[in-house]
């Protein structure tokens, strides 16, 4: 099992994503975001950070890098591809996941401990190798944008194709997500994305575990 | 002859005494031109110069067996094994933030991250020290949010976690904030590189963002003068952050040591490229060309002096040898951040700055780092209590309702509404996250074990007591590092004061740095670098003496380091420690209107001892909870443990008031050596030694805080408690 983690100018969590995905038994390397060629990676992650200064908007300059072309097009293809934070509104803003990521409703950064609740997050073409349906996790959420929305048919259906992949656990909502949704995935189900940060949920020292079981969740959706 | 001097000569325009003008004309033989005019009035600024705290911080000791870099470098360093060094520094950009708050903070942060990667280490925590004004005062939650917002913006951004820090509020604050940001970073020692530009021939590089007018003069036009009217127009020296510039300029400088491509860094901050070149010169022993017209500009139309001056962020300079330049380029260019060559190391001994082939300015790299006359302060204790009072509670309230008000004064609330808005988390290496132990505790793999760091100085209890609040500030941050387990390996400081130039803030210094340097020795700990801002003063007079102090120190393993709050119901809770508390200087005298001058000594060599038994309890595992009894006293330190845990606790603090101390003291008083414990019984009595009191005073449980006090006991809901502690919030919020 071979990660890959993009790396744009920005990143902040690409170290910690790395860590997370060698944790889970694979080897797992960096790639750089000028890179077109992916070069035989199982899976991609897309990670935590303020990518090209987050300017314009929150993963709007980063969706348009040779790395995201070669994402896109692994995506497409059926590889696991798991966006986390920042990872997750480049996901949104390439158009491989539904929705938008807006300023929280405090407008301001919040770094707190959330409880998860996990929804189906099922492997693609419905495979069913792990699951995480119904667990609850413990994982940080960091993040100044992280309130995610989509207009009302859009959640109607997403919630409906058993694409929300994970809830803040109730009175958790930490930025007026609509819906309590903390994460979603595509149709397909190979491309999931989330706010919290799996990959800082990997080692009781610092606080709780409950993160290797969405990498070792994506690591079983392997194609 | 040159014409008199007037207000409006130059030389007095730019911060320049006369004698000091008429000192740069003898140096030069000549009159300064008018580049050479901004240099020297930078280079002799408070800022740069330390013409008024040199001498008084020559008596801080700074040397020790684990000091790998002291001060004099861009930061200190200490060796923690494997090869590797913790480097550190604590800064101030408190004039900036007062004018503009959110950019000023972020900033300060952008600075201080940049001194501790020009050592060639990775940052891997930030921590920052606060001072405002009252929070019932429109401006001071101004400056609070935009300070808390700059910081969180900046760090959080560069992705360098936020791991800890203090927030006081008092009304000598309230003009003149203080920011302070202390970073942390690691690096492999053989790759560290210090700041002295070497080698005749070699080039300058100067990487990073392009040079603009924002900063021009800020070093001393904000650093250096009291605040006061107009503030608004110095705006413009406000220098402008952009974390995302500075966390390309970052990786590109590691990836450029870690191939060893460079023979010096040094990073741009106060006085922009006029400081970082001479003072490479200067440490290098050698001269500099600097070519101007080589600089890459925001602005095509900038005039020497503005190049040579600005403070636009996130550039470093670079010496590298000929042949390497190149292969720099390459690397910046990776990087997407600007790599240009504007000039190389001479033999001459001057700072020269040509434009194109023009000389602009020529002047001995001695006269401009070293030439500054260093002042004598003449300093004069003040008679009596110079800061006023301002009475919020009645001295007639009920324990419960003093303990209530006490823990919902800002200063001793809960900081998490701060503190939530920083990346605590980012690296995967925080152990502990704020709030949850009296010390930061990261974890360093790199060399099997994990430090401890914390940042601390009570202005007010420094006010009180120049000397004896300074030692309290030292011992506080030693006894946060014992409560995490941690031995200290070094020690840096921002020593934030008002107007060294008037008698009652030169001796506020002057004993403040003669404490520190006492403290520090009987602790046996090394000053290794630190940061001086003076003149912090408003139209009311000086802030509160404010040296901030900053220790880490190291453990062998970050699970061991205790939590604050209580953690087992059953357990007995003790109090170890020389702690002899009083009123005087205490969160309580403040609310009553009680301040005067005067605290008591601190028994240091006790307090050390109380230390070394602590950190031995927690690393052997005998201990549930450790956490120093601070501000608001012991029944706040209570109260704290058990909302931290939602486990009460029934206290009887009778074998205290057999030191002497009245119930109000016992409850409410303050003062350095004291630490909550809470364990097993027998553990906890079997800490007492040579030197070591313990006293036990009760036991943890339930849903009520019950703090027997003869006639003043308490016993309040965890609930009620925990609503006044988590206030800050509401206050913060306030619209009125």
């Amino acid at each position: 099992m071979l990660w890959g983690v993009v790396q744009f100018p920005g990143s902040c969590d690409e170290r910690d994503a790395l860590h997370a995905c060698e944790l889970t038994g694979g080897e797992a390397r960096l790639i750089w975001h000028e890179e077109r060629d992916l070069d035989g990676v199982d899976a991609v992650v897309v990670p935590g950070g303020f990518s090209y200064g987050d300017y314009l908007r929150a993963g709007a300059i980063a969706r348009f890098s040779p790395a995201m072309e070669a994402v896109a097009e692994f995506a497409a293809g059926g590889g696991p591809v798991l966006g986390i934070c920042n990872g997750f509104q480049v996901l949104c803003e390439a158009d491989l996941l539904p929705g938008a990521l807006l300023l929280n409703e405090s407008m301001r950064f919040v770094c707190r401990q959330v409880e998860l609740q996990s929804e189906g997050l099922s492997t693609p073409g419905g495979a069913q190798s792990f699951t995480l349906a119904g667990e609850m996790l413990s994982i940080p959420a960091k993040h100044g944008e992280g309130r995610y929305w989509a207009p009302e048919e859009m959640l109607d259906a997403i919630e409906a194709n058993g694409q929300v992949a994970f809830r803040y656990a109730p009175g958790q909502n930490p930025n007026g997500s609509a819906r309590d949704i903390a994460g979603v995935r595509n149709e397909a189900g190979n491309v999931l994305g989330l706010m919290p940060h799996p990959e800082h949920a990997v080692d009781a020292m610092t606080g709780s575990t409950d993160g290797l079981r969405v990498f070792d969740a994506v690591a079983g959706a392997r194609v | 002859m040159s014409a008199p001097a007037t207000d409006s000569s130059p030389h007095r325009e730019l911060g320049l005494t006369d004698s000091e003008f008429e000192l740069i004309v003898e140096k030069l033989g000549r009159e300064p031109n008018g580049v050479e005019l901004a240099m020297f009035s930078l280079l002799w600024s408070e800022h740069c110069a330390y013409k008024h705290s040199r001498k008084l911080l020559r008596r801080l000791p700074t040397e020790g067996e684990r000091v790998v870099m002291g001060p004099g470098e861009n930061a200190g360093a200490v060796d923690v094994g494997e090869g590797y060094a913790i480097a550190f520094k604590v800064e101030s950009h408190n004039h900036p933030s007062a004018v503009e708050p959110f950019q000023g903070a972020a900033t300060g942060v952008g600075g201080i991250l940049r001194d501790v990667f020009a050592l060639g280490a990775r940052p891997i925590a930030i921590l920052d020290s606060l001072r405002f004004g009252e929070l019932d005062s429109v401006r001071s939650r101004h400056l609070l949010d935009g300070a808390v917002r700059g910081i969180g913006h900046y760090g959080n951004s560069i992705g360098v976690p936020n791991v800890g820090g203090e927030i006081y509020f008092e009304a000598p604050y309230e003009h003149n904030c203080l920011v302070n940001a202390m970073c942390v970073g690691i690096a492999r020692q053989d790759e560290m590189v210090r700041a002295a530009a070497a080698g005749v021939g070699n080039a300058v590089v100067l990487m990073g963002a392009s040079t603009g007018r924002d900063g021009i003069g800020g070093a001393s036009v904000l650093a250096s003068a009291e605040l006061g009217e107009g503030d608004a127009a110095k705006r413009p020296t406000v220098q402008i952050g952009d974390p995302f510039e500075e966390s390309k300029v970052l990786e590109c400088c590691l990836e450029l040591l870690g191939k060893g491509l460079l023979v010096s860094l040094q990073d741009l901050g106060a006085a922009g490229l006029t400081s970082s070149a001479s003072e490479m010169a200067s440490a290098g022993g050698v001269g500099i060309d600097l070519d101007v017209a080589r600089v890459p500009l925001r602005e095509a139309d900038m005039e020497p002096f503005e190049i040579m001056v600005s403070e636009s962020q996130e550039r470093m300079l670079a010496v590298v040898e000929p042949a390497k330049v190149d292969e720099v380029i390459a690397v910046c260019e990776k990087w997407q951040t600007g790599a240009a060559e504007i000039g190389a190391i001479a033999e001459h001994g001057l700072v020269r700055v040509l434009r194109g082939g023009e000389v602009v300015g020529e002047m001995p790299v001695d006269a401009l780092v070293d030439g500054c006359p260093l002042y004598d302060l003449s300093p004069a204790e003040p008679e009596g209590w110079i800061y006023g009072n301002r009475a919020t509670l009645d001295p007639s309230a009920s324990a419960e309702e003093t303990l209530l008000a006490l823990l919902s004064s800002p200063s001793v609330a809960s900081k998490r509404w701060a503190f939530e808005q920083y990346d605590s988390i980012v690296g995967s290496r925080t152990a502990r996250r704020p709030e949850s132990a009296d010390a930061a505790v990261l974890a360093i793999p790199e060399a099997d074990r994990a430090i401890a760091i914390s940042i601390d100085g009570n202005g007010r209890r420094v006010a009180c007591d120049p000397y004896a609040g300074t030692v309290e500030a030292v011992l506080e941050c030693a006894q946060n590092l014992a409560c995490a387990g941690a031995e200290p390996l070094g020690l840096t400081n921002c020593l934030n004061f008002g107007n060294p130039e008037k008698p009652t803030p030169a001796w506020q210094l002057d004993r403040s740095v003669q404490a520190l340097a006492d403290s520090c020795e009987a602790l046996g700990v090394p000053v290794v670098g630190g940061n001086v801002s003076l003149y912090n003063e408003g139209p009311e007079g000086p802030i509160y003496p404010t040296p901030v102090v900053g220790m880490v120190g190291e453990l062998p393993d970050p699970a061991m380091a205790a939590p604050s709050a209580f953690a087992r119901a059953g357990d007995a809770i003790a109090l170890l420690g020389p702690f002899e508390p009083t009123l005087a200087g205490s969160e309580l005298a403040k609310q009553r209107g009680e301040l005067e001058g005067g605290l008591p000594q601190p028994d240091v060599a006790a307090v050390v001892a109380a230390c070394e038994a602590v950190r031995a309890a927690v690393r052997a595992g005998k201990l549930s909870s450790a956490h120093d009894a601070g501000d608001g006293g012991l029944a706040c330190a209570l109260a704290e443990c058990t909302i931290g845990s939602g486990l009460g606790c029934q206290v009887d603090l009778q074998p205290l008031r057999e030191r002497g101390c009245s119930p109000e003291e016992a409850l409410f008083g303050e003062g350095p050596g004291g630490f909550v414990l809470s364990g097993e019984r027998e553990k906890l009595e079997a800490l007492a030694g040579e030197g070591v009191e313990v006293l036990l005073l009760g036991k943890v449980g339930g849903d009520t805080v019950e703090i027997a006090a003869g006639d003043r006991s308490v016993a309040i809901r965890l609930d009620a408690a925990e609503s006044a502690w988590r206030s800050l919030p509401a206050q913060v919020e306030a619209t009125d």
